[in-house]
């Protein structure tokens, strides 16, 4: 019954071009540069390049910062929608709008910024210099602030969203059992925003990956240290344009493997 | 009352709404807490299982003033209206949960769960996901859950409301028998008065957020205290003055006279079923003493009866066959001539 209906509404001509065409070119808006990538990659020297030292190093320091990074922000970053979306104080709207300032502010605003807090004149990292002998700025350390500033709102901002879309109802239900806040937040309400955590920890490894502007800001571009793939990437374009390509293929395959992998656990609810 | 299990006055006051209510129950009673929507049934068992703040009042549990209380350091087991089992957890850690967070070790938890299961005859699904389970099945693992924590006071809200007509039978006449073996008090929340009936040992009704009646089911049923009850339960229900067998509902233009079967005196009132309406077109000869002569309002099939709705100098139903509605031949806003034998018009102290 449902065919033959289906058939006419294609066959009838009532599909409004209006909303095809500019739905087709933005498909191919977004294709394209994909396929700009794979028809130029230089197919036959590509394993060589892909295993200097230079490509190793960058892949390895931005696989490990980005994740490093998402481990921080699920740490700071559950708790934080938590209180967000389970407490009221005064002022809790206002701290909810600065949260989510590193989503919208350019990143490289977010490096100066880091850099005027945590570099060795900076309002902490003075004293952090003074007490400590530390300096955070240019050290692998930083790459990871740098991505934990930009990429955390990500993650507090998809928790909140799944935490204030739980039914508190079976918290209520696991205090009548005896359950203090800490076990029901650890038992119940952990398992049941799991999907939206997985969310936005992907969100936010992804947004860590592909990092730049606080980066370069804050952490600088020291091959080996904190010269993470994108900054490898952008430097390469102006030397050895084929190199370039490699970088974005691989980063490309990275993010391809990484999504098409959590899709079925979690990222169904993006 | 030392006898008492439970004794609580419960006062709740948010804008437009008051709660205040007392409450006993006996070891081992079951009292049905039983009102229309909104009548704050709900409110008070959130009250006491200590979700919701008391205004004022207090609650004690064998002795035990347990008001200041938080929740979890309540000795209650609850039982919810859709049962709030754990998805991600199986039946079997449903039911662990509770001794778990009540400090028993992690083998005894799950050996007592699984004892728990097995009572309410679902051992061999503990391993399911609540979603792999049926309605009764998961109200099952719900009551065994909340027992699981071996609790005083056993709160159940709306128990069978989330069930098909069919399954509510089979687990109401179940609920029945695991609330005889429990030993502590419980209250059950619920709208429906066969619920009540079948599951309570005595019924307080609860009517904007005070208590109107209170008393075994078979009381309620038989003598309604006020309208609500008196559709609950069936009955055509007035109140007014009685000499000897003579009652007067109200005074000047909108007075009636009912005779009853018995002599009272004072406020009281009086009460007969719906079935004892006999219906005619006209007035019938011999003339009992309770005729009247009334508008018909409404006509309702219920069951194989039919429900005739009618108004005038006094309000109320009859059920009749469909027969006898067709050999009457009337529509709503004809005028029948409605009779009541005396010796079926119980009355009882207002």
């Amino acid at each position: 019954m449902s065919a033959p209906l289906r058939g006419r509404r294609i066959g009838a001509g009532r599909t409004p071009w209006i909303l095809v065409l500019p739905a087709l070119a933005g498909v191919l808006f977004l294709l394209l540069p994909f396929a700009g990538l794979l028809v130029r990659a230089p197919w036959p020297t590509l394993g060589a390049r892909l295993l200097t030292p230079e490509v190793r190093a960058a892949l390895l320091l931005s696989l490990t910062t980005a994740s490093v990074a998402t481990a921080i922000s699920l740490l700071l970053g559950i708790p934080l929608a938590w209180v967000l979306a389970r407490t009221s104080f005064p002022g809790r709207r206002l701290v909810r709008a600065l949260v989510t300032v590193p989503m919208v502010i350019p990143p490289v605003v977010g490096g100066v910024a880091l850099l005027l807090a945590f570099g060795r004149s900076g309002v902490l990292g003075r004293y952090l210099y003074d007490w400590f002998g530390y300096s955070m700025p240019f050290t692998p350390a930083a790459v990871v602030a740098a991505q934990v500033f930009v990429a955390m709102p990500f993650l507090v901002i998809s928790v909140e969203g799944a935490l204030r879309g739980a039914d508190t109802r079976y918290e209520e239900a696991a205090a009548t059992l005896g359950a203090s806040r800490a076990v029901i937040f650890r038992r119940v309400t952990l398992p049941m925003v799991m999907p939206g955590v997985g969310a936005g920890a992907v969100l936010c490894w992804a947004r860590s990956l592909g990092e730049f502007g606080a980066t370069i800001t804050f952490a600088g571009n020291f091959p080996g240290r904190t010269q993470t793939m994108p900054i490898a990437v952008y430097v390469a374009m102006q030397t050895d344009p084929q190199s370039a390509i490699v970088l974005s293929l691989v980063l490309l395959l990275v993010s391809l493997v990484i999504l098409v992998g959590l899709r079925e656990r979690w990222v169904g609810s993006l | 009352m030392s006898t008492d299990s439970l004794y609580t006055r419960l006062v709740v006051s948010r804008p437009g709404f008051r709660l205040d209510m007392e409450l006993s129950a006996a070891p081992g009673e079951v009292v049905a807490l039983l009102g229309p929507n909104g009548a704050g049934k709900s409110t008070a068992l959130r009250a006491l299982a200590g979700l919701l703040p008391l205004t004022r009042g207090r609650i004690l549990l064998e002795g035990r003033d347990i008001t200041a209380l938080p929740t979890e350091s309540r000795p209650i087991g609850m039982v919810f209206q859709d049962y709030l089992l754990f998805a991600h957890m199986s039946a079997l850690e449903n039911v662990a949960f509770g001794p778990r967070c009540r400090g028993t070790d992690k083998r005894r938890a799950r050996r007592e769960a699984a004892e728990f299961l097995a009572r309410v005859g679902l051992g061999d699904h503990a391993r399911s996901r609540p979603a792999a389970l049926s309605g009764g099945q998961a109200q099952r693992v719900a009551l065994a859950r909340a027992l699981a924590v071996r609790p005083r006071l056993l709160l159940l809200d709306e128990p069978l409301s989330a069930l098909d007509a069919h399954t509510r039978l089979t687990v109401r006449s179940q609920l029945r028998r695991h609330l005889d073996d429990f030993d502590g008090a419980a209250i059950v929340v619920t709208h429906d008065p066969l619920e009540a009936m079948v599951l309570a040992d005595r019924v307080t009704i609860l009517e904007h957020g005070t208590v109107v009646q209170n008393g075994t089911p078979a009381e309620v049923a038989q003598h309604p205290r006020t309208e609500y009850v008196a559709r609950l339960v069936g009955l055509n229900l007035y109140r007014g003055r009685a000499r000897g067998t003579t009652v007067d509902i109200g005074s000047g233009p909108g007075s009636a006279r009912i005779a009853a079967r018995e002599p009272g005196r004072g406020e009281v009132f009086v009460a007969f079923p719906p079935r004892a309406v006999a219906l005619y077109r006209e007035r019938p000869t011999g003339s009992p003493r309770n005729t009247w002569r009334l508008t018909i309002d409404g006509i309702e099939r219920l069951g194989d009866q039919v429900r005739v709705h009618l108004d005038g100098e006094l309000a109320l139903s009859a059920e009749i066959t469909p027969a006898a509605l067709a050999e009457l031949r009337m529509e709503p806003g004809e005028k029948a001539w409605a009779c009541v034998k005396a010796t079926e018009v119980d009355s009882y102290p207002a």
